[in-house]
């Protein structure tokens, strides 16, 4: 699956009160480009910050459903993340890495997640849900299923990037993003 | 010396109820408290900028929040500063202890600590040091600052300050 698929399928199977935040990079741009709701964040700095976000919103906001959605990328960059997340347990929490095993903004230099199993690093944090998926219909029913169960939820699935540049950048004033996004948590 | 469960009260009389961290021994007599402070949540975070990226969501939550962190993970706060906290305008409370002041510490601690405060005026995080009568003053300065610029505010802790 292409990973602007799997953001697509996210963004049409949500709640609409959920609040999904994107990671760093070209997944922030291309759920800005597929479908701008108030309720999504946008990560333009601070790669792998993110997950620690969604986190502390996920535990002032037992109520509400939080996904976050990054890359290899910014999941390897904080690995110490998922012990935090799977420790801290909130059940309202579905994290979800598309992996493409590259820095495709940046000008797509390999990761180093070739060969290796984020969601093995999800399962053994203790994540309470781990799956992992390669083909489109699979993560779209994994997708439904982790917004159904109780977690923390952890959903990898090896994706094909886009290889192009063309996608617009988010073109929000921070403050305003941050603002907007807020006064929907 | 500020007892700890003073401390405590102090920010839980102003709405402070949602910290994250990661230890340092001059925080050791505050941290020893915290299960002793049921209206305090604290999350361990496993490094600086994650307890700040942790802390952030309770201001996303319409909550006021800090961190606890020990000078030396400055370093690995600088990019949670300034294209996050500081761009987004997320407003965090961080204590940092101050390791290394005056010179009279180990020597991992030397350069941080005579360099901290002038750092933090480059990073543009205004700062109280810490004294035994300007805790409330202190906390109340922060929350000004806070919600009037949308910025974080540090407050430096000495050796026995908190005890």
């Amino acid at each position: 699956m292409k990973r602007s698929e799997a953001i697509e399928r996210i963004l049409e199977n949500i709640g609409e009160t959920d609040l999904a935040l994107f990671t760093t990079g070209m997944i922030s741009r291309e759920a800005f480009s597929a479908k701008d709701r108030d309720a999504n964040f946008y990560m333009i700095g601070s790669m792998g910050l993110l997950a620690a976000m969604g986190l502390g919103i996920a535990l002032n906001k037992p109520d509400r459903r939080i996904v976050v959605i990054e890359g290899d990328g910014s999941a390897l960059m904080s690995l110490g993340t998922l012990p935090l997340i799977a420790h801290e347990a909130p059940g309202n929490f579905i994290h979800v890495i598309l992996d493409n095993e590259a820095y495709e903004s940046t000008g797509n230099q390999p990761s180093i997640s070739r060969g290796r199993d984020l969601a093995k690093h999800a399962e053994a944090s203790g994540y309470a849900v781990v799956d992992r998926a390669e083909e489109l219909a699979a993560f779209t029913e994994k997708f439904k299923q982790h917004c159904a169960a109780t977690g923390p939820t952890c959903l990898v699935a090896k994706v094909g990037g886009r290889g192009s540049h063309s996608i617009p950048r988010i073109d929000l004033d921070p403050p305003d993003l941050k603002d907007r996004f807020r006064s929907q948590c | 010396m500020i007892p700890a469960n003073k401390f405590w009260a102090a920010l839980t009389a102003r709405e402070f109820h949602f910290f994250s961290g990661v230890p340092c021994s001059i925080l050791t007599e505050a941290l020893a408290v915290i299960p002793d402070e049921p209206k305090i949540r604290y999350v361990p975070a496993v490094r600086e900028d994650l307890a700040l990226g942790v802390a952030s969501g309770g201001y996303f939550a319409g909550k006021r929040s800090g961190i606890l962190i020990q000078n030396s993970g400055l370093g690995n706060i600088v990019n949670g500063l300034t294209s996050y906290s500081l761009m987004y305008e997320v407003p965090i409370l961080m204590f940092i202890t101050w390791r290394g002041f005056q010179g009279k510490d180990a020597p991992e601690h030397i350069l941080m600590g005579d360099k901290m405060l002038e750092f933090l005026g480059l990073m543009g995080v205004p700062h109280r040091v810490l004294e035994d009568d300007n805790l409330e003053s202190s906390l109340d300065e922060a929350i000004k600052y806070m919600d009037t610029e949308q910025r974080p505010f540090a407050i430096i802790v000495r050796k026995g300050a908190i005890g």
